[in-house]
């Protein structure tokens, strides 16, 4: 029962989607303009995703390893139908602003990037754990970006203004670029305090890989990118 | 416990010997006895020129858009001076306030907005600037985008009304609450999408663009104030020749077939070059030398990618001004330009360069 727990909060703080695995980015920087997206498209891919680690943890042993990958997109995508007609049905309103991105939550990587890593290896209640405490951590990273835009993009919260009508809306905010600008200064800010506490706690601390400046393409020497091994070369050199 | 370089005593990374901190002299770099000549440029001083090349300019809009125009610009470099020393403050750097840097970035926003901006879009601008601009990716040179030109596209985006809101020139008396009217440029792309030719825009003659008693960001009017700016520049080898020329160059030629082609929708190519802020951003803002290519080919390419863009989104695109969104694109291809125009080293062979550059 402890694995559960650890595993569930796991994926709320430590390996958070959003902030820290940056999986899902699409859904991540398109829907959020505004918390009640952020928190229906949140749910929406909790539901497939605790679901779909179910099904997938149950049929991990019947599944040939082959064929894993269209077993459990086959899966994903019939729970991502269900939550499409219940939205449709029962929150129309949210349907109709979420769109294209509930059935595409079939191709979110969250969800086959769990299944893959997570259900496919581990047993049933664990993997419950798993799809709630990531699904949950995804739901909280969109609407933490979801609020801050939409208070600065629409002056607002939930719906409700928030200022009064005097205050001119940043509409960058809720335009792509403002998604952007967000998440970078949020995942900065995420990194701050990671950074603080591994001080605080006597660790090594060190940035997560992907945001270095050295893995950047662009800043690399030529010659680093170049796949031409000199070992092959000086072999066949050696050879004539 | 054993500390890997760059590793300091509590496991931290240590900072990477802070460049921003301590502006290098030319004195630090003397390395023998010789007596060497040098041309005692450093930061401070390339921006004082730029600081002094923008003068006319900008005495030309204080003088057309009077009080408001002093009040942007007063708040727009303060509020760039603060931002840029919170922003040190903030990560523990020692602020680098007196390299004029930012006083620069801050003129140069203000002379990107109307004379009637109100005081709060000029802080959010200098905010932006500073701190989205540049001191995220660490400061002076290391910003791959011009400030004052993030600052100004984020403010257009955002505040549409208020950054379209061109004070109409009065004169050193122009009232805080003046009138307002359209850029020549506006005025000829709202007449265009009308139905109706250049001719009967409206717009202003040629001597008035020349000089600047036109509507526009404040600083953008007056293209011969801003041309003899450009000059000292490059009379003091500030900048190059090969931006600026391009960047004219190109956006003449573009405007220039449009207008033999149809001359009744496409305005002439020297209202093109007189017009909106070509002169400011061909002279001062492309050839910013940290957000440009090094080279003297790649220089070329990027003032003519600049200069193609700015006519493409003048002749057909939504906005009916774009010198500061083709700037920032080409400021974003610069590194590619970097690239693609590096400079074979001597005695390399050509083709072996190009394989390299292929794989």
């Amino acid at each position: 029962m402890a694995g559960m727990g650890r595993t569930f909060a796991q994926g709320i703080w430590k390996e958070n989607p959003v902030f820290r695995l940056l999986l899902g980015m699409c859904p991540t920087l398109a829907v959020s303009t505004s918390v009640q997206n952020g928190l229906g498209m949140g749910l929406a891919t909790t539901f497939v995703l605790v679901c779909s680690n179910v099904m997938i943890s149950a049929l991990r042993n019947f599944i040939p390893r082959q064929v894993r990958i269209p077993g459990y997109v086959v899966v994903i995508a019939s729970f991502v139908t269900v939550v499409d007609l219940v939205m449709h049905a029962y929150f129309f309103e949210l349907h109709r602003s979420l769109g294209l991105f509930i059935p595409l939550i079939v191709v979110n990587c969250i969800i086959l990037g769990r299944a893959e890593a997570f259900a496919g290896r581990n047993g049933v209640a664990v993997s419950l754990a798993d799809g709630l405490g990531m699904g949950l951590g995804f739901t909280l990273g969109l609407s933490v970006l979801g609020s801050v835009r939409e208070v600065l993009g629409s002056g607002s919260i939930l719906g409700y203004p928030l200022f009064g009508p005097g205050y001119p809306p940043m509409l960058v905010m809720i335009l792509p670029p403002g998604a952007f600008l967000t998440l970078g200064l949020l995942l900065a800010g995420m990194n701050r305090l990671e950074e603080r506490r591994a001080i605080r706690a006597g660790e090594k601390y060190e940035p997560p890989r992907e945001m270095d400046c050295g893995s950047c393409v662009l800043c690399k020497p030529l010659a680093s990118l170049s796949p031409a091994p000199p070992a092959a070369q000086k072999s066949r050199n050696s050879s004539e | 416990m054993t500390l890997e370089p760059g590793t300091g005593p509590d496991g931290v990374p240590t900072e990477p010997a802070t460049p921003v901190a301590e502006p290098i002299t030319p004195r630090d770099l003397i390395v023998s006895a010789s007596p060497h000549v040098h041309a005692g440029q450093d930061v401070p001083w390339i921006m004082r020129q730029v600081l002094l090349a923008l003068l006319p300019g900008l005495l030309a809009g204080l003088w057309f858009f009077g009080l408001g125009a002093l009040r942007v610009l007063v708040l727009a470099v303060a509020g760039c001076l603060a931002c840029e020393w919170a922003c040190a403050r903030l990560v523990k750097r020692p602020a680098t306030l007196r390299d004029y840097s930012a006083v620069v970035t801050g003129v140069l926003l203000a002379m990107n907005l109307p004379s009637g901006s109100p005081w709060w879009l000029v802080l959010i601008g200098s905010v932006v600037a500073i701190g989205l601009g540049k001191a995220v990716y660490g400061g002076l040179g290391y910003n791959p985008f011009n400030p004052a030109l993030v600052a100004r596209v984020f403010l257009l985006i955002s505040f549409p009304v208020q950054m379209t809101t061109w004070v109409v020139p009065q004169g050193p008396g122009t009232a805080l609450d003046a009138a307002t009217g359209a850029t020549p440029l506006g005025a000829i792309k709202e007449a265009v999408g009308l139905g109706r030719t250049v001719a009967e825009a409206g717009a202003p003659g040629l001597r008035d663009l020349l000089l600047g008693n036109v509507g526009g960001s404040f600083g953008e009017v007056s293209a011969l104030a801003l041309l003899l700016g450009g000059l000292w520049l490059l009379w003091r080898g500030v900048i190059r020749w090969q931006v600026p020329v391009a960047f004219m160059a190109a956006t003449a030629l573009v405007t220039g077939v449009a207008h033999l082609a149809d001359p009744a929708h496409y305005a002439s190519p020297l209202v093109h070059l007189l017009g909106g802020g070509l002169m400011l951003g061909a002279w001062f803002m492309a050839t910013d030398m940290v957000t440009s290519p090094v080279t003297r080919r790649g220089l070329l390419i990027f003032g003519a990618g600049c200069g193609l863009l700015t006519a493409v989104i003048r002749l057909w695109g939504g906005y009916p001004e774009g010198v500061s969104f083709a700037i920032l694109l080409m400021n974003a291809a610069t590194p590619l330009i970097d690239r693609w125009t590096r400079p074979r080293v001597f005695g390399e062979a050509r083709r072996l360069y190009r394989e390299a550059d292929a794989a």
